[in-house]
């Protein structure tokens, strides 16, 4: 008989103690984070802690890329648009005295995610290197959309005077606006974990390793691809409005091309697919872009070989260096 | 032979100037197992794939189930009752072997659009998958990615798959592609266990299984269908003879 023997059920044994090493990892980066950055201030060093907040809201954008590109296999290049999208959803209100906090983040998010499901419905019916281009072309409508419009600044930018208001909250505080950016990591994390092991997340990361045999289980996965594109733009909009509360100035460079290849090369640097890689990958990438960028202007080509490095070598990114190499997507 | 399970009639696709499936005539009765044979390049997984709906016919009707299902997409109908396994492995090759059986449950429990409750720990379908897992011999497996199974596993993995999507009509694209001799056998009697329980359609190169599992055999030979009957008649077909067996016999 083929029937196997009642035997125990292998225990996840092995991928659950990666898992909670991994976990464990990206746990201690972030009490890591919030440690260096409480010092940073309290210690008088104010730019370690902006430093800090762009990168705990980079980090949200490349949460939510990842969303996309590593749990879900759409290889997205127009991600930044996102990131334009709700910094200009905080600038333009602004520039006309609006300041209320919840209207601009809920434009925002809006914005992003009426622009995601738009883009997303027409992108999604392509695979492979269409979908990176098209992508990438809708990024750059966007671009260029806001590039013509002369009455926010155009190619120069938009400043922005006055941050974001929310009772009880002072955001012009920068320890204050770190906090925000911090929690709001917190919370996407968490949100995008209970996402992607969800029934949900399961569709979506069946669709990346096999669409086809998908569709022979009985999966329509157009929409539910488009659903996580719609979620992932939505969050990356927040992080946006976050960006423009934090820089004070945005321009349409925010939603460039060269941007979303920047979040990009976070996600797979830090682990495309899994949870804290995008976090690893973001402060990294930071900290490479501070540090070379002091050694000579042509950061740039150093960093261009090392992400080749880190494709060829680094399978699963830096994710994949902690506790193992292989990754458990179950 | 009344009740017609599955009746395709006069199926025609043609790739450019190749007719792969010329004028095809198919009826799969409700228990049986059907078995299609024929040469490379007979036609076979594009009849499959006509059927399950990866392909549209260019002319000609299907119906499955008292319905006709010509421009019915692949997902709906995997929801009315066919399953298909694929000659070249087609598992989720990045996921846990569990969780290719349990995706499988899922689709069948209506939409998946609930994005809070861990997958994994939902015993609605933890404990059916690792049932299904069981009727094929993975269920010590089920917890490793798909991709450490070996090829033979992986055809298992197919068939748990297709079980799982809870079929009136299995459609098996050649489940013992590529096996080994002891593979072969462990799949012969997988599907023999099936048999009794589920209608199949088996696309199949290999003799043994065919002539063991089959209860009526159509033979495929450049598109058409020259030939149906039981395994002895299609033994005794001089047609198939010089079509198809011959050649081997030769």
């Amino acid at each position: 008989m083929t029937d196997a023997p009642l035997q125990p059920i292998a225990s996840p044994a092995k991928s659950e103690r990666k898992g909670i090493v991994r976990t464990a990892s990206g746990i201690a980066a972030l009490a890591l984070l919030l440690g260096l950055s409480l010092a940073a201030h309290y210690s008088g060093n104010g730019f370690y802690l902006d430093l800090a907040t762009r990168l705990t809201i980079l980090a949200i954008a490349a949460v939510s890329l990842n969303l996309v590109l590593g749990f879900g296999g759409m290889i997205s290049f127009g991600h930044a648009a996102y990131l334009g999208i709700g910094a200009y959803a905080v600038g333009i209100p602004a520039y006309y005295d609006i300041n209320d906090g919840f209207l601009q983040f809920s434009l925002a998010i809006g914005v992003s995610a009426v622009f995601a499901l738009l883009t997303g419905a027409i992108s999604l019916r392509t695979k492979g290197v269409y979908f990176i281009m098209i992508t990438m072309a809708f990024a750059q409508m966007a671009f260029f959309t806001m590039i013509s419009l002369d009455e926010y600044g155009g190619d120069d930018g938009l400043t922005i005077y006055l941050r974001s208001e929310f009772p009880a909250l002072d955001m012009e505080d920068n320890l204050t606006l770190f906090l925000v950016c911090y929690g709001s990591l917190l919370v996407v994390l968490f949100l995008v974990n209970r996402l992607v092991n969800s029934r949900f997340g399961m569709v979506i990361q069946g669709s990346k390793s096999n669409d086809v045999r998908m569709g022979a289980i009985g999966y329509n996965t157009y929409v539910y691809r488009l659903t996580a594109y719609v979620i992932a733009g939505a969050i990356c909009g927040y992080a946006g409005a976050l960006y423009a509360n934090f820089s004070s100035f945005i321009s349409p460079d925010t939603m460039a091309w060269s941007r979303s290849g920047e979040l990009m090369f976070m996600v797979i640097l830090g682990g495309a697919g899994t949870l804290f890689g995008p976090l690893f990958g973001t402060a990294v990438f930071l900290l490479l872009e501070e540090t070379l960028s002091r050694i000579t202007i042509h950061w740039n080509l150093i960093f261009g070989v090392l992400l080749i490095l880190s494709v060829l070598f680094m399978k699963g990114g830096i994710s994949g260096l902690i506790g193992g190499k292989e990754r458990d997507d179950g | 032979m009344a009740d017609f399970l599955l009746k395709a009639s006069n199926l025609k696709k043609s790739f450019g100037g190749v007719n792969a499936t010329d004028n095809v005539t198919l009826e799969v009765v409700e228990g049986e197992c059907h078995a299609v044979i024929g040469p490379n390049g007979a036609g076979k997984t594009t009849l499959i794939s006509l059927l399950n709906g990866a392909l549209r016919a260019d002319s000609g009707s299907i119906n499955f189930n008292g319905r006709r299902i010509n421009s019915v997409p692949v997902h709906k109908r995997c929801h009315l009752g066919l399953a298909r396994s694929f000659q070249i492995t087609s598992v989720l090759m990045d996921m846990q072997v569990i969780a290719n059986v349990a995706l499988a449950i899922q689709a069948q429990q209506g939409h998946s659009f609930r994005f809070w409750t861990h997958a994994g720990r939902d015993r609605r379908l933890s404990e059916p998958a690792l049932d299904f897992l069981a009727q094929v011999g993975l269920a010590g497996r089920a917890f490793e990615p798909a991709r450490s199974l070996s090829h033979g596993e992986r055809r298992q993995l197919e068939i748990a798959m297709a079980l799982a999507t809870n079929p009136k009509l299995l459609l098996l694209d050649e489940p013992m592609a590529g096996m080994g001799p002891d593979e072969s056998q462990v799949m012969i009697e997988t599907l023999a266990q099936l048999k009794r329980t589920k209608t199949m359609l088996l696309v199949e190169h290999d003799m043994d299984a065919v002539f063991t599992l089959a209860d009526r055999i159509s033979v495929l030979v450049y598109g058409r269908i020259i030939a149906t009957g039981t395994p002895d008649e299609i033994r005794g077909d001089d047609a198939v003879k010089r079509a198809y067996l011959g050649d081997e016999a030769a």
